[in-house]
């Protein structure tokens, strides 16, 4: 196996993409919304195809926020059809994000002669080919370089998702564990849910080329269930979120180049070994949690004799 | 100009009539489908399972790439459909199995659970797909189409196993009727009379499993869910009966299958699994605002009636209370404005708008400067009002034990509800106590309110 | 029957709310759908009381509590605290909800849950300061919890928790306490300290209205009584609204309850 500066790209915009993820997934778990993930990152796929119409270029800002815009309104609608219409949460979700999709798709299809969006990038990205497309950076020390977009933007998001868990730590907190008190005490509980959300569509909709939209749910909730097996603090949940991400990424690209190679295949999608490679993680965890518990109970009774 | 439109009404002609071969494989398949997926889809909708088809569409996937790559390793070509069907089976399989454990043997929740199985099951599939795809002597991409699905290129072969899983799935449903039900409305009490809950849940995954390994090939992984959430959610805008329900959603998926996959047919570039959702979703939207049963037009309309009558109930009743404090005489004395306000927290606006309906509906004179005058109409409405109301506080008390299940205190005659002769048992009660004999009103059994 | 006569029973004062008034509601209703939960509910609580609220299961007791708290919608009515509306006041009024309405598996430590009750006068922004941990940690002392201030809440049992959920409403340090159910299932020590939390309060000036289940400890525990179906039947000094003909209106023909009540008053309550 042969590593490039290459595959270091990789491996960074890949880990920022899941850091920033695993840092609002953590309170969608929290809050037993990991759903939402999949929904908003399903339903974002007919905001990219408007913007791209729209502008017909694959990577501006208008699609990037024609994109979270619709992330955001699945989860206004989620919670409008949960209330108003009084569906059961998940169906709410389920009803919304289909269709979406369904809306994204038939867009994609009318529109495939002038437009080059393929759904299966969205779908499952193409983390592999960021590096390629770069932005010349004139870095103090270094000089010129050549840095990758989407390490760029993921970089941007992931600081953007720190401060705003730094931030709103305290209130993200009360909110989570207790809406009611929240809203006694004059913490809109609404408000805090949907910035949260918002923050979800964004690093959702920044992910997607990287990781595409199907793996981002797995860097939303896989690293923070894993760490939730591990700790009892959220400060502690979250670093270890993060780091199980990072972690992820690092682990993902290696497997994805070396694995197929003893079975005598080239090399994989590293997206998809990544969100594989959070599986194991999780399985591991569970393994020591359970294992931690059975020595616990074990001892206690000599304990207290 | 007219030689295109001519061609394009003999196309609508022969799709509508099913002419053709295809179009009638493609349209009568996905209505199948559609009413397969209605049936078990309320199943899952009442066991508040509704995202379950999401994890299993997505863990089918690895599935299909397994039993691709297996069956390439073994020297065939790979795109066997039954074979490829029987992976997805196993893979949707496996993710239940990994759902549940992951639910019963860690603490992680219901929702974090389905979300892990269905985006690490994705992801090996999409690692493994990325292998398959460079695979030496076959083409792997014909698996993409499990992913949106692709109708138009359905053949005999793959209609006939459709309908077949489909007729299968739903006799299974069917046969197991009365027991899903009763999981569905209350697991607690189906555990406490001995149902073995664990084998009906199983049953109930199984089915939406089968349902979504036939549906990936119509529609697709993800658009399957649909077929699972939609139609059952508009049924269930229409009636609360179980039974209803089923017959309404299967009914309302068939349609979605049959009308999308024909407009898909009429269209060019209209990929037949996304019209046939939004087509659903278009239902959908037309139940949860005109259905009869949890319709919001109709919620809206009946809650704003409520409120109104609620207003005018409180209306009167604070007149009539007014008019008794002072002893006066209803026709010739004025309700003051003042007086109304302190008695109900209503700001001016309301009360004026309370009274303005109330004028509308002959029940007061025209509203003054200072208050207003209770019309004879009005009068007697007030006394009735008043009346029902201090009997069903009455009732709350004698009757205290079976009281708040009954009480309806909007209906127009409490003798509805309670009967004529409970009614007069507390009339008397309460001459008893107020000592007002034959008096045309009881006096109030509480402090006036 | 005294307190229903017409007039002499109605608590909310027509004319006035006072200031000194801690809390007032008046004329409320809340329905669910069609269905009226608690209706023309008119009550004027008096200042530095414990206030017991007691009535049958769907009486409407913790809906009273929600209702006042803007925690549901109401059809009609308002709510004012110290003479303004609620919604301006939130400060000044503490919230000790059910214990089942949380999460008990969810990782935050005793601490950072009492020390959730100083977020309010914190506001938006600010984090969590070492004063509000010192007082958090203050008020775990006073419900006997100071040891277990860097417990995992899940390693707590029933009656620990709700001492931690008083501790963080005592960190609030509001001017009237809204408590549901503060006394359901917990140990008979928990029970003894959330009792001596309350006294104390009632010391200081504060109000307490704690929604009460168990009919045998009322006339210990309760300065002041409102006695609940839906309407109010009665409310009133403890003393003067315990009888047997309330309770009879209240509970009705529910025949536990009511031997239950029989024992509370031969046991030396009102009769």
């Amino acid at each position: 196996m042969e590593w490039y500066a290459f595959d270091t790209w990789i491996v960074l915009t890949g880990a920022l993409s899941a850091g920033a993820c695993a840092l609002v997934g953590s309170f969608l778990v929290l809050r037993r919304m990991s759903m939402m993930g999949d929904a908003i990152s399903h339903a974002v796929l007919p905001g990219l195809a408007v913007a791209f119409l729209i502008t017909g270029a694959r990577s501006s800002w208008v699609m990037f926020a024609g994109a979270a815009a619709i992330g955001l309104l699945t989860a206004v609608g989620t919670e409008w059809l949960h209330r108003k219409g009084r569906m059961d949460e998940g169906a709410s979700m389920g009803i919304v994000f289909t269709t979406f999709f369904a809306l994204g798709l038939v867009l994609i299809a009318r529109a495939a002669d002038r437009v080059d969006l393929d759904p299966e990038c969205v779908l499952y990205g193409a983390l592999e080919l960021t590096p390629l497309d770069t932005v010349a950076l004139a870095l103090p020390f270094f000089g010129e370089a050549d840095v990758p977009r989407a390490f760029l933007v993921l970089l941007a998001v992931f600081v953007l998702n720190l401060v705003a868990v730094a931030v709103f730590f305290k209130e993200l907190r009360l909110v989570c564990f207790d809406p009611a008190l929240a809203a006694t005490l004059g913490f809109g509980a609404k408000r805090v849910h949907y910035g949260l959300m918002t923050l979800v569509a964004v690093t959702t909709v920044a992910s997607f080329e990287a990781v595409g939209s199907i793996l981002v749910i797995a860097m939303l909730i896989v690293p923070a269930a894993t760490a939730r097996l591990l700790t009892d603090r959220l400060s502690t949940l979250l670093l270890l979120a993060v780091l199980l991400a990072f972690a992820a990424a690092a682990v993902g690209h290696f497997a994805a180049i070396t694995v197929p190679v003893w079975f005598g295949f080239a090399d994989t999608s590293t997206a998809g070994t990544m969100a594989f490679v959070t599986g194991l993680f999780f399985l591991g965890a569970a393994g020591y949690a359970s294992l931690r518990r059975r020595l616990q109970t074990r001892s206690t009774p000599i304990a207290t004799l | 100009m007219t030689g295109g439109e001519s061609e394009f009404s003999e196309i609508f002609v022969r799709v509508l009539l099913l002419r053709d071969y295809n179009t009638r494989l493609v349209v009568l398949s996905t209505a199948l489908l559609g009413i397969a997926g209605g049936v078990v889809g309320s199943f899952l909708l009442l066991r508040k399972r509704a995202l379950m088809g999401d994890a299993i569409a997505h863990a089918t996937f690895p599935g299909v790439v397994a039993a691709f790559m297996l069956l390439v390793l073994l020297g065939g070509d790979g795109r066997f459909l039954p074979w490829l069907l029987l992976g997805a089976l196993a893979g949707g399989a496996l993710g239940c199995v990994a759902v549940v454990w992951i639910r019963t043997a860690t603490r992680i929740k219901d929702d974090a659970a389905m979300g892990i199985v269905l985006s690490v099951f994705f992801g090996g599939g999409v690692a493994l797909f990325g292998m398959a795809q460079r695979m030496p002597g076959t083409s792997a991409a014909g698996l993409k189409s499990f992913l949106y699905g692709n109708t138009a290129a359905m053949v005999w072969g793959d209609f006939l196993l459709l309908a077949v899983s489909a007729v299968v799935v739903l006799v299974i449903a069917l046969f197991f009727f009365k027991e899903l039900r009763l999981l569905c409305f209350d697991e607690a009490f189906a555990r406490a009379q001995g149902w073995p809950v664990r084998f009906l849940d199983g049953i109930l995954l199984a089915l939406a499993a089968g349902i979504t390994v036939v549906g990936l090939q119509a529609v697709g992984i993800i658009l399957i869910i649909a077929m699972l959430i939609i139609p059952a959610a508009s049924a269930r805008q229409w009636t609360h009966r179980f039974g209803w329900m089923l017959i309404l959603a299967a009914a309302l998926g068939g349609a979605s299958g049959w009308v999308g996959s024909t407009v898909s047919a009429l269209l060019p570039k209209a990929p037949a699994g996304a019209v046939i959702v939004l087509t659903a979703a278009a239902i959908f939207l037309v139940s949860l605002l005109a259905g009869s049963d949890r319709g919001l037009a109709r919620r809206g309309w009946r809650a704003r009636k409520l409120a109104q009558r609620v207003e005018r109930q409180h209306l009167l009743r604070a007149a009539f209370e007014l008019l008794e404090e002072q002893n006066a005489d209803p026709r010739t004395t004025l309700v003051r404005w003042s007086d109304l306000a302190r008695r109900r927290s209503w700001t001016a606006h309301r009360l004026r708008r309370a009274a303005t309906r109330a004028y509308n509906d002959a029940l007061v004179n025209k509203p003054e400067a200072d208050g207003f005058q209770l019309s004879d109409r009005g009068w007697r409405e007030a006394t009735r009002v008043t009346r029902n109301h201090r009997l069903w506080e009455l009732y709350l008390i004698e009757r205290a034990d079976i009281a708040p299940s009954h009480v309806d205190r909007d209906a127009d005659t409490i003798e509805h509800v309670l009967g004529p002769d409970l009614v007069r048992e507390l009339e008397r009660v309460m001459a008893r106590q107020g000592g007002g004999g034959g008096a045309p009103l009881p006096p109030s059994p509480h402090p006036l309110s | 029957m005294k307190q229903l006569e017409p007039q002499s029973g109605r608590w909310a004062n027509d004319a006035t709310h006072g200031a000194e008034v801690p809390l007032s509601v008046h004329d409320l209703t809340v329905a669910y759908e069609r269905k009226p939960v608690i209706w023309d509910i008119d009550l004027d609580f008096p200042a530095d009381a414990i206030v017991g609220i007691i009535g049958p299961n769907g009486a409407g007791k913790s809906t009273l509590i929600k209702a006042c708290l803007d925690l549901v919608p109401r059809a009609s009515g308002e709510i004012l605290v110290y003479g303004r509306p609620y919604a301006r006041q939130r400060q000044r009024v503490g919230y000790v909800p059910q214990r089942e309405s949380v999460d008990w598996d969810f990782p935050v430590s005793v601490l950072d849950v009492v020390a959730m009750g100083t977020y309010g006068r914190l506001g938006w922004l600010r984090p969590v300061n070492r004063r509000s941990r010192a007082l958090a940690l203050e008020a775990l002392e006073r419900v006997g919890m100071a040891d277990f201030a860097s417990r995992q809440i899940s390693q707590l049992s029933g009656g620990q928790q709700q001492r931690t959920f008083l501790a963080r409403a005592l960190a609030q340090d509001a001017d009237i306490y809204l408590m549901d159910e503060p006394f359901a299932a917990v140990d008979a020590a928990t029970e003894r300290a959330v009792v001596e939390v309350l006294r104390e309060l009632r010391k200081r000036g504060r109000t307490c209205l704690v929604v009460h289940h168990d009919l045998a400890t009322v006339a210990e525990y309760f300065d002041w009584l409102v006695m609940l179906n839906m309407r109010v039947v009665a409310a009133g000094p403890t003393a003067d609204v315990f009888t047997n003909e309330n309770l009879r209106k209240t509970y009705g023909g529910r025949l536990t309850l009511l031997s239950e009540a029989a024992a509370a008053l031969r046991r030396g309550g009102p009769a």
